[in-house]
């Protein structure tokens, strides 16, 4: 087979700079998560929880999960469709572009620019870099598919086309606003309407930036792992079309009981329990992939991360629904099992694909062989027992304090007081900050690794093209 | 045929995301917020109450505290009558929150006097021990910006008056987030409508009880009166209770049902046990009973 000019210099700088954000992400989290038991800890104006919160989620989702959306992306684009990128120029450009981007969010939000919009909190202006951010990698990789080389188009290419118009159509739509000056806007909705748009983008960013991409990468890189291809092409194609057209039913889940219109509620719910049958299509597709393959787990580290991360994908999207079912959604909402269920997603099913998809590509890019498995087996352990204690501890604290929420004596007035509950929370709050810093422990080795990979590693024996896309 | 066509992939999938979008997103802009939903008596903020929006937007408060109560019955005994469309209407952008590690806010207005919330907004550990909330003293540091709150209505259509952003000058950010407090949740009368009414006979059931158990009974005041009676019940933000001489059931009746016009909270969320222990508490301590 010919050799193809591929662009991995690019590929190189986004994994490079995603772990950088990513490691921003983690930090400012292991902070505020001080800051929740010790308020000593604020340090007003700039260095408050309510600063630094949106920091640290918006550098998890845009800076690093974002950035290795775009990294693989570029990757798997040029392998699947055999040719190398549409515009290297332009590659360079969003490359800029995004650093650029993330280091504005960054400094507008410690300064107290914000919207309040979760997961949207940047301001107008940071919200038109981002969509000529997103229009100028969505045309790189739409216009590179158009040139491809192979006419099939591997599952692999379906989600990220759908990630791509999907984000774009959310970010626009949620994003209009009536500036007031240049770091201060008004939602261009109001009220009820402006939760409904608000909720309907954030819970379908969670589709199609945290989930559709996710599920691009593990379609591609499992086969490439584990060296069979995926179980069954048709399960794929169901989950595929099914979990785009119903996610965007689902979002008012986050807005049960609320002044919603009654209707969108009870179609969220609906939807969302439906949700179960894509979700776990792709789960199965990637547990039956695995016959006769389940002695990799031991072997292979690459296999263990992508499982174990297809797992958590399994769990949260069992856990979602029973969620946004009205009764329990009534007991639960707002307490801290809602964050607990966000980080199994994040820390588990996003970040253990996003590892899995950096390791594999690595030696590819510097044609360097992975400096030590050993470390990537502890990383594993690190980030999985760190996600647990963090998981698990705020469960157990949800669960409790919606107990004494709702706890009543029999005379029908409330048997506890707000603080008398929130009291309850702090040793709770303290596991998690401890499984955090494990967290953060884990990440730290995984960067050391790769460091280590590109500095010391052995040059790589793998070549980088054998016959990709036909698996 | 999809799997080999992207632009025909690319339509069908926005086709797919559109369906969904369009039934709940785009068709309900039909049906709320519109006059259906108008409540008499809800008033766009004043330039001071939306400045002081405007500050707990910037400093992320809605990233502890919500401010919608629903209509279950534990969130409408702790917070109050549950939140309506129609309230939100001049709400840009909506702060129903997601998150209680503060407690919801879409009842506070009117719930304390304003000194309660400068004392509090000040050092909340001075009067809530054990909360987890960063002091904002420093909010007091930050004059208001007449002539940019002025732009601010313009673009949101709010009226205003050219005395109302005079006024502001000299004022801060701490005054501006107090006003907003003020204002949450109370354009509609629903604190006289829902206060209790204490049918049939009171009786203390606590006239027996030896002064050690009663004393014990301390916490209880410490953590819901003390922030505002002081800690000997020498009077701060509400007034001194030493030497007040009500009767058990007159005392019994102002802590369950609060006295909506005077910023005395009802305290009716503790239940009748507790507010018998406080009524007992305070009528022993004045009586001569320093512990």
């Amino acid at each position: 087979m010919e050799k193809q000019n591929y662009n991995y210099a690019i590929v190189r700088s986004f994994v490079v700079w995603s772990m950088i954000w990513g490691l921003v992400a983690v930090l400012v989290g292991v902070i505020v998560s001080f800051q929740m038991v010790e308020p000593g800890l604020n340090f007003p104006p700039y260095l408050t929880f309510g600063r630094l919160r949106p920091i640290h989620t918006n550098a998890g989702i845009y800076g690093w999960a974002v950035g290795v959306i775009f990294a693989t992306f570029l990757y798997i684009v040029q392998r699947l469709c055999k040719t190398p990128l549409w515009s290297d120029k332009l590659a360079k450009f969003q490359l800029y572009f995004f650093n650029a981007t993330i280091i504005a969010s960054a400094v507008t939000l410690l300064l107290g620019y914000t919207t309040s919009k979760e997961y949207h909190e940047m301001e107008w202006p940071i919200d038109v870099m981002i969509i000529i951010l997103w229009v100028v990698f969505g045309l790189n990789i739409i216009m590179t598919i158009l040139k491809r080389k192979d006419e099939q188009m591997y599952i692999s290419l379906w989600y990220m086309m759908a990630a791509i118009i999907g984000v774009a159509i959310l970010f626009v739509v949620n994003s209009a606003a009536m500036p007031v000056s240049l770091f201060k806007s008004y939602s261009a909705y109001a009220g009820t309407n402006d939760a409904n748009v608000e909720w309907w983008f954030g819970h379908n960013a969670v589709a199609m930036a945290l989930t559709a991409p996710p599920l691009a990468m593990f379609y591609y890189f499992l086969p490439k792992s584990t060296g069979v291809p995926i179980y069954s092409h048709r399960l794929s194609i169901i989950a595929f079309w099914s979990l785009i057209f119903m996610y965007l039913w689902t979002g008012a889940h986050h807005l049960l009981w609320t002044p919603i219109p009654d209707w969108i509620q009870t179609l969220a719910m609906g939807f969302s329990v439906m949700l179960i049958a894509p979700s776990w299509g792709s789960v199965f597709n990637g547990y039956l992939s695995m016959n006769g393959q389940w002695h990799q787990m031991r072997e292979n580290y690459l296999v263990k991360f992508l499982i174990l991360g297809i797992t958590f994908y399994g769990l949260q999207t069992l856990q979602g629904p029973m969620q946004a079912i009205r009764t329990f959604s009534a007991f639960i909402h707002y307490t801290d099992w809602v964050p607990a269920h966000i980080h199994m997603g994040t820390m588990g099913w996003v970040s253990m694909i996003c590892f899995a998809s950096i390791y594999f590509m690595v030696p590819r890019i510097w044609n360097r062989e992975i400096y030590s498995i050993p470390l990537a087996n502890l990383q594993f352990w690190l980030i999985l027992v760190g996600q647990l204690i963090w998981s698990i501890s705020l469960w157990v604290a949800g669960v409790l304090q919606a107990g004494m929420w709702n706890a009543m004596n029999s005379d029908g007035s409330l048997t506890y007081t707000f603080m008398e509950t929130m009291v309850e929370m702090y040793p709770y709050w303290w596991a998690r900050a401890f499984g955090g810093i494990i967290y953060l422990f884990g990440l730290v080795v995984f960067i050391y690794n790769l460091y280590m990979t590109v500095k010391k590693g052995e040059p790589t024996a793998v070549t980088t093209a054998t016959a990709e896309g036909r698996v | 045929m999809w799997e080999k066509k992207p632009i025909l992939l690319i339509v069908l999938a926005t086709c797919a995301i559109l369906v969904g979008t369009i039934v709940t997103v785009v068709l309900p802009f039909a049906w709320v917020n519109t006059e259906a939903d108008r409540i008499e008596g809800v008033t766009p903020y004043t330039a001071l109450q939306q400045e002081g929006r405007d500050v707990y937007i910037r400093e992320g408060c809605n990233n502890c505290h919500s401010q919608t109560v629903r209509p279950l019955v534990s969130d409408v005994l702790r917070y109050g009558e549950y939140s309506k469309s129609g309230e939100f209407v001049y709400d840009r952008p909506f702060l129903w929150g997601s998150k209680r590690t503060g407690p919801d806010l879409a009842r506070l207005g009117g719930k304390y006097p304003d000194a309660w919330h400068y004392k509090h907004m000040d050092s909340p550990r001075s009067m809530v021990p054990k909360t987890n909330m960063p002091d904002y003293k420093w909010l007091r540091d930050y004059p208001l910006d007449p002539q940019m709150i002025q732009r601010k209505m313009e673009t949101l259509g709010f009226p205003y008056t050219a005395e109302e952003i005079k006024a502001l000058k000299g004022k801060n950010d701490m005054d501006a987030i107090v006003a907003y407090m003020q204002k949450l949740g109370s354009d509609i009368p629903w604190r006289e409508a829902t206060e209790t009414a204490i049918v049939g006979e009171l009786v203390n059931p606590y006239t027996d009880t030896d002064q050690a158990t009663i004393s014990s009974w301390g916490s209880i005041f410490m953590e819901n009166c003390a922030a505002c009676h002081g800690a000997r019940m020498e009077g701060e933000i509400g007034p001194e209770l030493i030497g007040e001489d009500y009767d058990d059931e007159i005392l019994f009746e102002l802590i369950y049902s609060g006295i909506t016009d005077g910023g005395m909270p009802s305290f009716s969320s503790l239940g009748t046990d507790k507010v018998w222990k406080l009524t007992n508490f305070i009528r022993n301590y004045k009586a001569g009973g320093d512990q």
